[in-house]
């Protein structure tokens, strides 16, 4: 904070390195595209994308078909001149949303080829990406809240396994869903109490806090997996929350089946998104509680608490993970198998990183991230070579590009991390 | 000088040296103080785990539903049970042993002594896990991404190890363990050179790291490296005789040359710490990188560095599971010794030497809980429990200092291990 | 007439330390009370306390002849009084709006916050005390005598009535501080009662309407700014009666050591902070870098020493080119660096002494050889320079964090001081420290000068530059905008040229007449 009195003068607004990288970067996309997809197309192939996910019987649309080649050459257009205009005169402060798009257009063009004189169910494909990016938004949402408030949390995984847990024990036991939800989300907030006391109240290192949790809770849900879950067969068997198509809005072509004909978990992402979007930065409570994250002194000067506000913070944050956590076992599978959240408290970390720490932004990473898994597990349907392994590494490489400020440094709060020392 | 001053300068010397045997340069304090929080955490993580082995068993249960007496009793015996086999899985059976020295059968003392070696066989990639965590955690960097590191060294020890073919043994097995080391350098490296060129935070980008590494390793045990004939099962095919580090009995007795392999690297790793212009440029950067900025050390190269050795120490736990035991690689070669790792870091103050009494426990622990599980059918998994409260009690001591009302050390005298935030370059 | 707020035996005990030692103060309604007293005298304490923020040991606080109990700042500023931290409150990435309304917040139904109302209480508060700012710019954007603004606002904002001035004029110009006061009169006027609390005793006879002085935690005397002068309250706040002068030879200058030319540097926000800056120093004298913190000089200091890249500009040493070279190679070639930070970066505060001794040094011999580091010596040396410089401590061993500032700093000044020196940079080697510290370092700096040595004395301290330098560069938007000769100029003048005023310009003396006259 040294030195703000002068009038100093810029030396640049945008930085001009950055413009021309994203340029070149929308070229090379836009290349990518012309020479392994456009290129190597057959001229008579045709693409069909179905629109419908299977099963379903709401909301039907026609099948997309289009003439691959041409399609290809038309989106090398697109991406070409997007690069164009960007080396020429810049998108500023659009860049990141225009790369969003420029690769959006570019997994587009990979499918269209993949799917070349095939047909590609897209509808089904999407759906699932909706389906799969649940856990990761959600262990975003919980992230976006602790650390909107200053408390780095990545005992989300930890948090969202145990939860996974106590949602089919209790949900076996118990044989109802409300119950076994409500039991996952207690299980979470009981270890964000932890962490919460631990990195507010002891001050440990926050990371450290989050490792106690995690090995924690992959003991302790093998432990109760291996010494009863595996045993009695009647303990691991909790009902699933069932398909519940939203009336009026299921019934919208391509969209009904894809967004709102789903189970509550996916309709709880999209309540959490708006209500998490507004009340972070248009309420009173998101104020304060991301002038905790910011500045906790400045916050404490003015009589906010903020012992109490992180508190709130965290423990929210394991409401949220503990839904996540429910979904595996109470939302799609029905059972606990050991380890079965299989990273996605980590890669929701990641998204929220990806979303720079915003409600909307986790949200747009969680969906890109569950459909870059969508794909992976659809890749050997395609009949591509690609090895699926490189598809789900996809999210972990964008994140570590997005880290390292290729695409713009984000607004990380500035408190991030630190435990507030009251003297 | 005057003779006073001789004296003073005598006795500052035999405080030096007393710091020496200490070999902890940024802490004055009697060995017993340092091991005091570390050896109650210990005990505490213990007592919890009583609980939790007693509230999660039936006899208990049943045993309370009888009487009170009955239920204690239950309780007593489902601990003592559970701990004497742990005890007995990790050290041997004292009755046996005993016997066995009095037979003076050779033979009868190495499998008496047998449960023992297995400790320090199941210990050996704790040390090299753990030192680099402590390394990591010495330079200011926090390497969670051990785990990942780890599956690059096996993998690249791996293919060294069954690729090349007729090269004698103490070319082949160096080789192979140099290789390992290489692959975890490698996935050290790209995290250190991201956090010191471009500030992304190598918490985060480790983790990153650590997914990449798992899917690499299933792409490449199913691809390229699959072992012939072994259908889709992700396996690589078997290393060659002379690239295994020799084990110094007959089978079933594990004990092997990488034990002291890791023994020698500790040591290496706490001259290089302690006794080198390296090392003290490595623990001030980690103590105050402002400050070594100043004092015109490269922060930079540093960082790199560090996460590059820690890298290199990491995948030497990797080679030494695939050259000494596993023989070829799976994807279930590691049971989570990356995080363990920084527990056991943490529980040795990230120090070389407090690492290989850590890593000792841990082994202990591990190798003693596999055969209580078979025994007692107590899930090997209550020692992650344990090694999640032991280390939660040796990174927050006031918990620990509360539960056994000692009293608050002087300011500074314990500082803070680690203290780090998403922030990057601060 | 009741006071409005009374403080009654306040204590505060710290481990170790007595903070506060029975503390009694009186402030009236409509008065500028001065709170005057060297750093670490006690004040900030006792307003910490005042606020809410520290829990006192014993006392009462009483407001309106009433007494109350201050647990949290929420008390106080229920209490009506308000705290312009010394250190601002602010956080950058919020709007002024969200910054002032933080905690107070105006809201519609719901909890949902309205911004406009709050806008609209903010621009009434500007206009009636003539504050300009705007409500919707972010903080990050505001030059810091705005961010002050925004500072008085807030409290304002809570319709505070005792309103605390933490060292406010810290940061700010000349120009500025002359701005700050105005609106403290202003203040004053429509009824607010002040607290300034400084330990610069050039502005407060200007300012203030009663003196009290605080001393090692206690209310050492009271006066008011017609019965005191400049030496009287020095000596008040030291006590003793301070010799501002210090007796030294006249510079024998030799070869230039030093020699900048058209320098231009850049902050972390790429900003031009240093500004074609050309200056020598020579062997044998002190060149004192005068100027208000933030004009450029840490931007300076850091090129020199090798620890940021200018993007213009040559800078030699004893015609060696280190514009691009790093800090190892400019300490190599005999440039030693007391940094103005000396906790931050000039010391690893868990280190024992020891290696404190030779952090930039121990990769050299006798410390070391090849990568083998050898402790004995490293310990002798310490022994040797604990002697040497005076350190307290018990030993060589003692981690330097538990040491008192003045001894940090003394660590500091023997490693740097200990080698053989040709350039002696020194940024605000005295803030913070006691007089006897200050007294020792100022006569090793001169003694260093005496022995052939180079020196540039860089800092915000008037008196600390009147007193060391041959020469005085004056820093200004990072420029140097005069060279002056230390004999032949005075405090005022150069004081003039801090606020970036040529005091020979004969348009400008009015300002300056005008700035002779209580406001």
């Amino acid at each position: 904070m040294a030195s703000t009195i002068i009038q100093r003068k810029k030396i640049e607004t945008v930085s001009p390195t950055r413009k021309l990288v994203m340029g070149i970067v929308f070229v090379v996309i836009s290349g990518l595209i012309l020479l392994f997809f456009a290129l190597n197309s057959e001229a008579e192939w045709i693409t069909t994308f179905v629109m419908n996910p299977g099963g379903l019987e709401r909301g039907l649309a026609g099948d997309w078909v289009l003439p691959t080649s041409l399609t290809l050459y038309v989106l090398v257009g697109l991406t070409l001149g997007m690069g164009i205009y960007q080396l020429l005169r810049g998108f500023g402060k659009q860049t990141n949303a225009i790369l969003g798009v420029v690769v959006a257009l570019f997994v587009f063009a990979f499918l269209t080829w993949a799917a070349g004189g095939k047909s590609l169910n897209l509808g089904g494909m999407l759906s699932s990406a909706v389906l799969l990016s649940v856990p990761i938004t959600l262990g975003a949402f919980s992230g976006v809240l602790c650390e909107r408030a200053g408390v780095v949390n990545i005992a989300i995984e930890g948090m969202m396994l145990m939860a996974s847990m106590v949602g089919a024990l209790v949900g076996s036991i118990t044989q109802s869903l409300i119950i076994g939800l409500l039991a996952s989300i207690a299980a979470s907030v009981l270890l964000a109490l932890v962490h919460a006391v631990l990195s507010i109240k002891y001050k440990i290192n926050q990371i450290i806090s989050g490792t106690v949790i995690n090995i924690f809770s992959a003991g302790m849900t093998s432990y109760i997996s291996a010494k009863f879950l595996q045993r009695y067969e009647y303990l691991n068997g909790p009902p699933i929350f069932p398909r519940f198509p939203i009336p009026l809005l299921a019934d919208i072509p391509i969209i009904g089946p894809i967004l709102f004909n789903q189970n509550i978990f996916v309709y709880a992402m999209f309540i959490l998104l708006i209500v998490l979007q507004v009340a972070l930065f248009r309420t009173r409570w998101g104020l304060r509680l991301r002038s905790v994250g910011e500045h906790p002194k400045a916050a404490d000067t003015l009589g906010i608490n903020v012992f109490r506000t992180r508190y709130m913070a965290v423990l929210l944050g394991g409401v949220v993970a503990g839904i996540g956590g429910a979904f595996f076992t109470l939302g799609s599978v029905g059972r606990f198998d050991e380890m079965m959240t299989a990273g996605k408290g980590y890669i929701g970390l990641a998204a929220m990183v990806f979303g720079n720490w915003t409600p909307i932004g986790s949200f747009g990473a969680g969906m890109l991230f569950g459909f870059a898994d969508s794909i992976a597990t659809k890749l050997s349907i395609l009949g591509t070579t690609i090895p699926p392994q490189f598809m789900s590494m996809a999210p972990y490489i964008t994140t570590m590009i997005v880290l390292a400020g290729i695409v713009g440094k984000g607004q990380m709060p500035a408190a991030d991390g630190e435990p507030y020392e009251k003297e | 000088m005057t003779q006073d001053n001789e004296n003073k300068h005598n006795f500052n010397k035999l405080n030096h040296v007393a710091e020496e045997v200490l070999a902890d340069s940024t802490k004055k304090k009697s060995i017993w103080q340092t091991m005091l929080i570390p050896a109650l955490a210990i005990l505490t993580g213990l007592i919890l785990g009583a609980v939790i082995i007693i509230s999660t068993s039936e006899e208990v249960y049943t045993g309370f539903q009888q009487s009170f007496g009955a239920g204690l009793s239950a309780s007593w015996s489902a601990v003592a049970n559970s701990y004497s086999s742990l005890f007995k899985g990790a050290f041997g059976d004292p009755a046996y042993i005993i016997e066995s020295l009095r037979s003076g059968d050779a033979l009868e003392i190495r499998r008496a002594l047998n449960p023992f070696l297995e400790s320090l066989v199941v210990a050996t990639p704790y040390i090299f896990a753990g030192l680099a965590v402590a390394l990591g955690f010495r330079a200011g960097l926090f390497n969670i991404g051990v785990e990942g590191q780890l599956f690059m060294g096996a993998i690249a020890a791996t293919y060294v190890g069954y690729s090349i073919k007729g090269l004698p043994g103490f070319i082949h097995m160096p080789l192979a363990l140099l290789a390992g080391a290489a692959g975890g350098a490698i996935w050290g490296f790209v995290p250190g050179w991201l956090k010191a060129k471009t500030g992304g935070h190598e918490v985060i980008n480790t983790i990153m790291m650590n997914w990449i590494a798992f899917r690499l390793t299933e792409w490449l045990l199913t691809g390229p490296m699959t072992r012939p004939n072994a259908g889709r099962i992700p396996v690589s095919p078997i290393i060659e005789k002379s690239a295994e580090i020799p084990q110094f009995f007959k089978a079933p007795i594990r004990f092997h040359l990488g034990f002291f392999i890791a023994l020698a690297v500790a040591y290496l790793i706490y001259w290089l710490l302690f006794k080198t212009t390296w090392g003290f440029n490595l623990r001030t950067v980690g103590a105050n990188p402002r400050a070594a900025k100043y004092a015109g050390m490269n922060i930079a190269r540093n960082t790199i560095m560090a996460m590059t050795i820690s890298g290199a120490l990491a995948g030497l736990a990797g080679a030494n599971q695939v050259l000494a035991i596993n023989r070829s690689m799976a994807i279930g070669l590691s049971s989570g010794y990356g995080f363990d790792s920084i527990a056991l870091a943490l529980l040795g103050n990230s120090h070389p030497f407090g690492v290989i009494l850590g890593a000792l426990f841990f082994g202990v622990l591990r190798n003693g809980a596999t055969k209580m599980m078979v025994t007692t059918a107590i899930p090997i998994d209550i020692i992650s429990i344990l090694q999640a409260l032991i280390l939660m009690f040796v990174a927050a001591p006031a918990i620990i200092r509360a539960i056994y009302r000692i009293r608050k050390p002087k300011a500074g005298d314990e500082a803070v291990v680690f203290a780090g935030s998403w922030g990057g370059n601060k | 007439m009741t006071p409005v707020l009374e403080l009654k035996g306040i204590t505060k005990q710290f481990p170790g330390v007595l903070a506060n030692d029975h503390i009694d103060l009186t402030l009236n309604k409509g008065e500028i009370l001065v709170l005057l007293g060297e750093n670490g005298a006690g004040k900030t304490t006792l307003m910490n306390i005042l606020y809410g923020l520290y829990q006192p040991t014993e006392g009462e606080i009483w407001v309106e002849g009433k007494k109350i109990e201050v647990h949290s700042p929420t008390d106080a500023i229920n209490a009506g009084i308000g705290m312009v931290h010394q250190h601002f409150m602010l956080i950058p990435v919020f709007t002024v709006t969200e910054n002032v309304m933080l905690g107070d917040e105006s809201t519609k139904a719901g909890g949902f916050l309205d911004p406009e109302t709050a806008a609209q209480k903010i621009r009434h508060i500007s206009n009636q005390y003539n504050l300009a700012v705007e409500p919707s710019a972010y903080v990050k954007d505001l030059p810091v005598g705005v961010q002050q603004r925004v500072e008085i606002i807030k409290l304002l904002y809570r319709e505070a009535d005792i309103l605390i001035f933490d060292e406010p004029t810290a940061v700010l110009t000349p120009q500025e501080a002359d701005e700050l006061f105005v609106i403290m009169r202003e203040l004053v006027n429509q009824g607010k009662s002040i607290i300034f609390i400084t330990h610069k005793l050039r502005e407060i006879l200007d300012v203030s309407d009663r003196i009290m002085v605080v001393r090692r935690g206690k209310i050492v005397g009271e006066t008011t700014p017609q019965e005191a002068d400049q030496n009287k309250l020095a000596a008040m706040m030291v006590g003793r009666e301070v010799q501002l002068d210090l007796e030294k030879s006249p510079a024998q200058l030799g070869e230039t050591v030093l020699s900048v030319t058209d320098l231009t540097v850049t902050d972390d926000q790429k900003q031009i902070t240093v500004d074609n800056v050309s200056l020598t120093v020579q062997s044998g004298e002190i060149l004192g870098i005068a100027g208000v913190q933030g004009n450029g000089q840490t931007e300076l200091v850091e090129a020199i020493t090798g620890l940021r890249n200018p993007i213009d500009g040559k800078i030699e040493i004893l015609g060696n080119n280190i514009t691009h070279a790093t800090p190892r190679q400019v300490t190599e070639l005999g440039v030693a660096h007391v940094p103005e930070d000396r906790q931050r970066d000039g010391l690893v505060l868990s280190f024992p002494i020891y290696e404190n001794l030779v952090l930039n040094t121990y990769y050299q011999e006798p410390y070391a050889k090849g990568v083998n580091l050898y402790y004995d010596r490293i310990y002798k040396n310490a022994d040797q320079l604990i002697e040497d410089f005076d350190v307290r401590t018990p030993g060589a061993s003692t981690p330097v964090g538990s040491l008192s500032g003045g001894n940090q700093q003394k660590v500091i000044i023997a490693r740097e001081l200990s080698r053989p020196i040709k350039f002696l940079v020194a940024s605000q080697p005295t803030r913070g420290l006691d007089v006897g510290s200050i007294e020792y370092i100022h006569n090793r700096i001169v003694k260093k000068r005496d022995d052939g040595c180079a020196v540039m004395l860089v800092s915000p301290e008037l008196d600390e530059i009147m007193k060391l330098s041959d020469r005085i560069a004056v820093m200004y938007r990072g420029k140097i905008i005069a060279v002056l000769d230390a004999n032949k100029v005075t405090k005022e003048e150069v004081g003039l040229w801090m606020a970036g005023i040529n005091p020979n310009d004969s348009k400008n003396n009015n300002r300056e007449s005008a700035n002779n006259q209580k406001i």
